[in-house]
This record gives structure tokens, sequence and C-alpha cells, in this order.
């Protein structure tokens, strides 16, 4: 049954995929006009483990920091809006297009320093990084320092903000995934796959490693901005903790969701963050007081049965199957 | 920040006291970061959960006083307990990402460490607990410098159960075994030693050493069902700085860590306290790697 | 293929997650999204302990008449876990996919900072009873009612009796150390503007990180400075911290004022040390404020406590009031729509047994003053505002040798 399915959709030209699925996120805010805002983050979410995948699947290097962009691009956008004077909508523009800026000028200098530093020590410095901002984004009182942030009301119609902000972010979460699915495609894609698989091989190779990785990085890290920059807006309060730099949650929620999937494939990350963001929500409506247990229970499982995603489980399965028939 | 650590160094005898507190508090930490380093050498696991472990030790403490169980008693019987969860929970769930990738040892426990939150926020509640061991404090140059006796003792003990540890991998049978099999699973296994009764006894020796940190911590501040994260990052920085397998190395870093970040909390603020830390670290790691390379450039 | 039949899948999950209760007609279903886990959960529990005990009782004397039809409550609830993210989500959640059309608070100014933008939206009346930054009401919400006292409110009393008693009031030095979160750092800018009115300086500002359990740097500086007043607020963390290590320290204040203790309740834990401290507090059991539905606040205090097994926190009482502000609202609105109650509800004026409630065009309870205890003999005694005064301020504390 599983393989006739997985035949039948092997079976659809991508093409015929892609716009299926489009014309789907297209009408369903309007068939579930109460789900709009559920919608907005399954497609935060799409970003959140897409941008992941690009260091951690495509390149190999693991990162607990990349929260540090998402929240760079809430804040970059939430003092624009605060203190430009302009108007919403010419706000809002300008604060996403300093938000996807700044966040690609921390990719910059964080990647140079930080990418020459080799397999787990990475993901320990990233983890560092992130706690490190959340807490000066705590003190600093610019920007609001612990109190947080609110941001301005939308000042569309009753009901119009949920479509807006859904587009919005639907727009991001497909401008990731054709850029990604372009880049993969690219020598540069090769070149990612070819650090992952020996970094010293491909530098002896004449690859510039780390510029390669710091441009991988900040690719995701624009990207990463905008979402924050949209999320920041949809949540309505920005605290530095627990919104914006929550490596916690969001920042290991994105890992999880990319390994679920299946980590350095195109839809895996996708496919994992569907999964994941329903399943999560499915706890918290009905295991109410246990829903935690339920989530890290779900994680050990995740990482514990299934680390090499579902993309991977289906690739095997095919390569099993390829042999028994002649 | 000046006038802060102008006042510092007017008064001598105060910053004495806040290096001095710094270096007691960085003892308990240093005892939660020798299990981290145990399980992070011999099973090749960042262990997440840490942190929870060593609030799940201040809670069964907490609760064995509470039950009329004296303070000297109730840690030993905490660790011991403890002991007993590290245990089973290698066999229920670390056996199976001792031999993965570091990065999935990272996720499970993370997974772990919240299912035990949530679980003592259930079952023991989310109120603020603490000890009131009733030893007080002893103060010195007119009283500018104090010293909480719980804290000396936490102190104390955390040297002395450093070098009974390192006597016990020294010297002891199963601490040689413990030390063999982190150096080379496989000969060890193939030498006749059960592999996997090592890992379960290093990982309860964790459990112990958390139930002793978690007992303290109990009785020298207060604990909660999510503080556990301090008490994880602090133990991972610690070892990291330290090294794998250097159980003098991690009392060094423990202790300096303490103390800088209180000198960090006066002279910066207490709201850069755990900024710097971090900060500090991610700048650690970054000199090294490239002191590293910059070797390896002399090299070629 | 498979893809889509996911998504449509994924859609009726979705849907599920969201379902919407076949609606009982005689029920008035109320929204609660409340800390259950999470940093502000001991807060959180007593929020939902006074909802539902307020509910409880308002059903058992036959529900809310609303025109000539009566009603029962009903609330869903649901946990933030102490974060706004996840607070703004639920609150949306509550009534775009729960069909909630009123909500009741949740605990925390963070909280409500981040859930108040979306009931505004949709234009479905909160009422909150723990949320007292006073930012929020600087907003301009319409939707939003808060029966408890706003932040500035919480400490002034004590900055007052500091200045009230001095003969020189701006010589006075004061030491804060506040939690860096949005309600303490509230609290924080309230008593900035207080000192900053009788002109005294300021000489340690501290903002303690949320998971520091240790202020012992802080508590040094402190000692070194030797200020006439230290301010500390930070949940119950905070208070429990400072109390112990203010002992164990001995640091010498005239004054220490904190808040959250009695939820802490240092008095009980720590004896002898606590001795002296002063707390705010927006209700006590021992004031003389009654109405019909607990009858006197010493009365509902016993209920509560027979009911949870544990005494009365105000942060439960509070939240019963708020309770009591809705039911009172749709009686008077004689309607359920979402307009009429709020328009009811900034109408409202009525006397509880947490005080008086009567709010301004902001949202805020303007009627009701926060009280100060002192730990006195290992009771907490109300020593101001003069009016309701139990006993004498003790000051100033002695020093350490001497206590």
């Amino acid at each position: 049954m599983i393989d006739l399915i997985l035949d039948r959709v092997q079976g659809i030209p991508e093409w015929g995929l892609l716009t299926g699925l489009g014309l789907l996120a297209l009408v369903a805010p309007f068939v579930a006009p109460s789900l709009a805002t559920q919608l907005a983050f399954l497609w935060l979410m799409v970003v959140f483990a897409q941008t992941w995948d690009v260091l951690g699947g495509q390149l190999g290097y693991n990162s607990f920091g990349n929260v540090i962009f998402f929240g760079i691009g809430c804040y970059a956008c939430a003092v624009v809006q605060r203190d430009s004077g302009l108007p919403y909508y010419e706000a809002l523009a300008l604060g996403l297009a300093l938000a996807a800026a700044l966040a690609l000028v921390a990719a910059l200098v964080f990647g140079a320093a930080l990418l020459g530093i080799r397999g787990h020590y990475f993901a320990i410095a990233t983890l560092g990084l992130g706690i490190a901002a959340g807490e000066i984004a705590a003190g600093w009182s610019y920007i609001g320092a612990g109190s947080g942030l609110a941001m301005p009301l939308y000042p569309g119609a009753l009901g119009s903000r949920e479509l807006f902000f859904y587009f919005v972010m639907f727009a991001i979460a497909t401008g990731c995934f054709f850029t990604l699915r372009w880049l993969y495609g690219t020598r540069f894609g090769l070149a990612m796959n070819a650090i992952r698989d020996d970094e010293d091989k491909a530098e002896a190779m004449g690859l510039h490693t780390t510029a390669i990785k710091t441009i991988a990085w900040a690719i995701s890290a624009v990207f990463l901005g905008l979402a924050g920059g949209v999320a920041a807006n949809m949540l309505g309060f920005i605290d530095p903790r627990d919104v914006a730099f929550s490596g916690a949650t969001f920042g290991v929620w994105m890992v999880l969701m990319a390994i679920l999937g299946g980590k350095g494939t195109l839809w895996g990350p996708v496919i994992g963050a569907v999964i994941f963001h329903i399943t999560k929500e499915l706890f918290w409506t009905y295991l109410l007081g246990w829903q935690r247990v339920a989530l890290g229970l779900l994680i050990v499982a995740i990482v514990l049965f299934f680390p090499q995603g579902i993309m991977g489980w289906v690739k095997a399965r095919q390569q099993s199957r390829a042999v028994v028939t002649p | 920040m000046i006038d802060n650590l102008l006042l510092l160094l007017q008064n001598p005898s105060f910053a004495l006291d806040v290096v001095l507190n710094g270096l007691l508090a960085g003892a308990i930490f240093a005892l939660a970061a020798y299990g981290m380093s145990l399980v992070w050498g011999v099973l090749n696991i960042v262990n997440i959960v840490q942190g929870e472990l060593v609030v799940l030790g201040g809670y069964l403490a907490f609760v064995a006083m509470g039950a009329g169980v004296p303070a000297y008693f109730a840690l030993p019987l905490s660790a011991a307990v403890m002991f007993g969860v590290g245990y089973g929970l290698y066999y229920t769930v670390i056996f199976r990402v001792v031999d993965k990738d570091l990065f999935i040892s990272i996720l499970a426990t993370f997974g772990l460490s919240i299912v035990i939150q949530q679980l003592m926020n259930t079952v023991f509640g989310s109120d603020v607990r603490s000890i009131d061991t009733g030893l007080g404090s002893f103060y010195m140059l007119d009283g500018a410098v104090t010293v909480a006796w719980i804290k000396l003792i936490a102190c104390a003990l955390a040297l002395v159960s450093g070098a009974a540890l390192w006597l016990f991998l020294r010297h002891a049978r199963l601490g040689q075994a413990i030390r063999a099999t982190a150096q080379n699973p496989r000969a060890a296994h193939i030498l006749g030693i059960d592999t996997g009764r090592v890992y379960a006894i290093t990982y309860g020796l964790n459990g112990a050493l958390c139930g002793a940190a978690g007992s303290l911590a109990v009785m020298a501040w207060t604990i909660h069902p999510y503080i556990g994260l301090p008490y994880t990052v602090r133990s991972f920085m610690i070892v990291v700085v330290a090294g794998l397998g250097n159980v003098g190395g991690v009392v060094a870093a423990g202790l300096s860590l303490g103390a800088l970040e209180n000198v960090a909390g006066f002279v910066l603020g207490a709201e850069y306290q755990i900024a710097f830390v971090f900060a500090l670290m991610v700048l650690i790691l970054v000199w090294r790697n490239w002191r590293a390379a910059r070797r390896r450039t002399y090299l070629s | 293929m498979k893809l889509k039949f996911g998504a449509l899948v994924l859609m009726a999950a979705l849907t599920a997650a969201g379902s919407v209760r076949a609606e009982d007609p005689a029920t008035i279903r109320l929204g609660a999204a409340v800390s259950l886990s999470g940093k502000y959960s001991t807060n959180g529990v007593f929020t939902r302990n006074g909802y539902d005990l307020a509910v409880a009782r308002i059903n058992e004397r036959g529900g809310v008449k609303v025109g000539d039809k009566t009603y029962k409550l009903e609330i869903v609830y649901y946990d933030d876990e102490s974060t706004p993210a996840r607070g703004a989500q639920l609150a949306e959640r509550l009534i775009q996919q729960d069909g909630v059309k009123y909500l009741l608070g949740p605990y925390s100014s963070g909280l409500v900072e981040a859930m108040a933008p979306v009931t505004e939206k949709y234009g479905v009346p909160m009422v909150e009873a723990n949320g007292a930054a006073i930012s929020l009401f600087r907003k301009g919400y319409k939707y939003l009612f808060a029966v408890l006292s706003t932040t500035d409110q919480y400490l002034k009393g004590a900055v007052d009796l500091a200045g009230s008693r001095s003969a020189d009031p701006s010589k006075l030095r004061i030491a804060m150390a506040f939690e860096n979160d949005p309600f303490s750092q509230d609290v924080r800018e309230g008593v900035t503007e207080d000192a900053k009115r009788f002109g005294m300086k300021i000489v340690v500002d501290d903002k303690l990180p949320p998971d520091l359990n240790d202020m012992s740097a802080t508590l040094t500086k402190v000692k070194l400075l030797k200020p006439d007043i230290l301010i500390v607020s930070g949940h119950e963390k905070g208070a429990e911290t400072a109390v112990r290590q203010i002992a164990d320290q001995r640091v010498n204040v005239p004054m220490l004022a904190m808040t959250h203790c009695d939820s802490a309740q240092i008095a009980e834990k720590h004896g002898k040390i606590a001795e002296y401290t002063l707390c705010a507090a927006q209700w006590a059991p021992s004031l003389s404020y009654s109405d019909e539905l607990f009858g006197k606040a010493s009365e509902y205090a016993a209920l509560y406590e027979k009911t949870y097994k544990e005494p009365a926190p105000y942060q439960a009482a509070e939240s019963s009031a708020a309770v009591q502000v809705f039911a009172d609202a749709f009686a008077r609105a004689g309607s359920l729509d979402p307009k009429a109650v709020r328009d009811a509800l900034s109408q409202t004026n009525m006397k509880t047994f947490y005080g008086p409630i009567r709010f301004d065009e902001t949202g805020k309870n303007v009627d009701k003053p926060t009280i100060l205890y002192q730990v006195q003999d290992g009771k907490y005694v109300v020593v101001y505002p003069e009016k309701w005064a139990e006993a004498k301020l003790r000051t100033p504390t002695p020093s350490w040798d001497k206590r």
C-alpha cells in the first residue's frame, strides 16, 4: 500500500506537484479563515526547517544558533516600525528590508569568526552565541530590554490581518524554497556537498571552504531575518528570550523538523515542518498539562528511531525494493 | 560600569567577598561538571539533561528533609537515589544514543530534559523551594566578607569528590575499566569488559554527582522545576574550557567561571552576567580555533 | 498525489485541533490561557484556582441572568507555558477556533502585553487580573480591563513611607534590584518616578536575569554603598533569594521592600530573618471589603483554603474578582453581544470582596488601592495605607548584630 502510494507520488511530475500544492496553499486561508494564523505559523516552521538544513543538511555543519538571525530580524523590523514615523506598510517594508540586511551582515561576521571551527565545537559555539544574543538583547534598553517590545497594531479591517501575514509568510517560504532549489542545483550546491562529505579534500581541491560556508549561512540568514520581522508582527510582542532568541523552542524545533523530514534533501525539511507543527498543535490541544512530556518523548523518538528522517526512510525502502525486483 | 570597577578596587575586602562567593558558587557548578565531563568522555554524549538531574537531586533532598531526614544524610541519600535514576535512564534511553552522532545525543537528551521538567512540575509543584540548613555564615574583615557555611561545605565536598573521582578512575578496578572503555570501547569489549555495564555505571555516577550538586544547590540557593538550564549550560561551558577527562581542569574552570561571573555581574551589572559568560565561551572557542589554524599554516 | 493528500490531512487535523465544541445554549464560555508550566506556573495555578472558584460559586448560585435567561459559566483553558509567543497564538486560537467571545487574562504583564493586541483586533473583551504593567494602559486599548492596581502603585507606598518619615527625603539613597522581565521592569519605572518626586538618589540599579538564583554580587554592592532603602522585585524566586541572602550576607538596610513575598511565604519559611520586610500586595484577607457572592474578604480566604488546602494568595483573589466583573457585566448588558458586554464593562462600578472596582477610560481599576504588609512577629500585617493599617510600621530595621 505504502509502496503503491510512493510510486504514484513519484509518477507525478514535480511541476504538477508544486502547482497543486501552491493552489492549495492559496485557497487554504479562504476555505478555513479561522486557521489562517495557524497556517502562517506553519509556513514559519517551513522557513525554519529549510534554512537550518542549508548548513545542517547540505554542509554538514550543525548550528544551534540560527535563531540569532530570526531574533535580529524581529528587533530590526520592530525598531524601524517604532521609530521611522512612516505609515504602517512603508514602515513594515523598510523594516523587513533592514531585518534581512542586518541578518545578512550578522551572518557574514559570525560566519567569518565561527565557521572555521569544525564539528561539534561549531554547534557549541553557536549555542553559546544564541544564548549570549538573547541576554544582550534583554539588557539593552534601546530595544526595550527585559520588558520586550510591543508591535504597532495592524491598520486593516478585521480579519484582513491574518490573511495579509499569511500571504507574506507564504511568499517568504516559497521564495526560500525556490532559492534553495535553484542553489542546490548549481556548482555552489555541489561545492557545499563536497565540504560535507570531506572538508579537507574539498579544501585541497582548491575550494574556498570558509567563504562557501559563510555565503551559505548568509543566504539562510536573509530568509530567517525576513521571517523574524513578519513573525514579530504576527505575534504582536517581542520578548528577548522567549520570542526573538528562543533557543530552547524555535532554535531546537528547526533542527528537529529538518531531521524528522530528512536532512540534506529539498523536500525533507518541508515535510518535517508540516508533520511536527501539526503534531505539536494536537498535543497542545488534547494533552493539556502533559503536552511537554509528550513533546519531549516525541523528540526522543524522532532522533532515536528516525534519525535518517522520512525522506531517508523512503529512499532506503526504494533501494531495498530495487534489490528484490529484478 | 567604571564606577563599579573603581568601587571594587577601592574596597579590596569587598572585592575579596565578590571573588570568594563566586569561587564557592563555582564549586557547585564544578560538581555537576565532573559528571558531564565523565559522560562526555566515556559515552561520547553531551548530556543536556544534566541540569534537570541536578534539580531532581535537589528535590529529592528537599523531600527527604521534609520527611525528617537530617541534612548531612539527605545529601548522600539523594546522591544514591540519583545513581539509580541515572542507571535506569541509561537502560531506557541513553544506551540507544551511545554509538550515535554527538548531535543526536544532544537532541535526545534535550527531549528528556523537557519531559523531566514537566514531570517535576507535576510531582513537586511549581513553587520555589529551598532548604534552610540553619548553619548560618561566618564573617571576616569587619563583616565585609561573608561566607555561608553551606557554601564552604559545598566547596570542600566538591574538591573531595573531585579527588575521590580522580583516585577512583586511576586506581580502582572499575575506574580502570571506565577509562579503558573511554579510550577504546571495542578493545575493552574484546578484553572482557562488559562495556554496557560500564556505560550504565558511568551514567549512574553522573546521576550521583548531580544528586550531590542538586542537594547543595537547594541548601545554598533555590530550585524550581525550570531552573535546570543554567546548570546544564555552565557544566557544559566548564567542560568545553577544561577539555575532556581532566578532573583538575574541571575544578579550575569551575571555580574561575564562578569567580569571573560574579565579578562580571558586579562590574557590568547583573543583566550582563550570563551574556558575559557565553560571549566568553564563544571567544575562547574562536581563539582556540584561530590558534590551531595558525599552527596548521606553519606546518604546511 | 500523496503530498496533496497529506495537505488535506493537515487541514483536517488542524481543524480538529481547534474543533468547535457543540455549544450548550445555556452556558457562557470564557477563554483563558494561563501559565500551567514554565517560570510563572506557581502564579498561573493561583490564577486558574481563582477563576475556578468564582465560576463554581456563581454556578452554584444559579448562574448569571442575562435578559430573561439564566446561563452557567464555563472556562476553556490552555497552557501558555509562560511565554508570550504561545500566549498570542492561544488568544487567537481561543477566539478563532474555539469561538470564545470573552477572555479572562493570563498571568503576568508580558503575557497580557502579547494577548491584548489580539483581543483588541477581534473586539473581544478581556478582563484580566494579573497584568499590572502601566504601559498596558497607555496604548489606548478599548477591550482590555484590569481589576488590579497598576505596577506604579506596587511599591509607591514604600517610597512614600520612607520619604514622609525623613526630614530631608532628597538625602535618601535607594538601591534597586529588579528581575529583567516586563513586570519587574515596570515596577522599577514606577519606583524611579516616585524617587524622582522626592529627589532621592538611586545608587544601585541592577536587572537580575530571570534564571539567576544568586544575587550576592548585587548585595555586596548594596553593602558597600549603604543605601537607606533596598527594593527588590522578582516574583517568588526573587523574594525568596533576597530574604535568604540578605540575612546570609548581613546586609544592613533601614528599609527593605519587595513584591511577591506573601506568595513566596517568606515569613512561614524563613521566620526571624524575614522580619521587618515590607511586601507589596494587591489584597489581604484582613481587609474589610465584602460582597454578596463570597462574603467578606476573610470568608473568601477561608473558602479558598478549604478548597485548595493552602492560604489564599492575592493572585487568586483578583482572578476571582475578574470573573465576578464579567458576570456583573453580562447581567447589566442584558445581551451576549461582545460590544454590549464591553460597554457594560466600561460602566462597571461594583464592590467586591477584593475591593471596589471601577474602570477609567484606559481600562484600569482606579478605585482600589494597593497595600503594604510588613512581616511582624511572623505575620503579614498591613501597615500602609493608613486607612487599612493594622499596626504601626516598625522602622528602621535594626542592624543584624542587634537582631
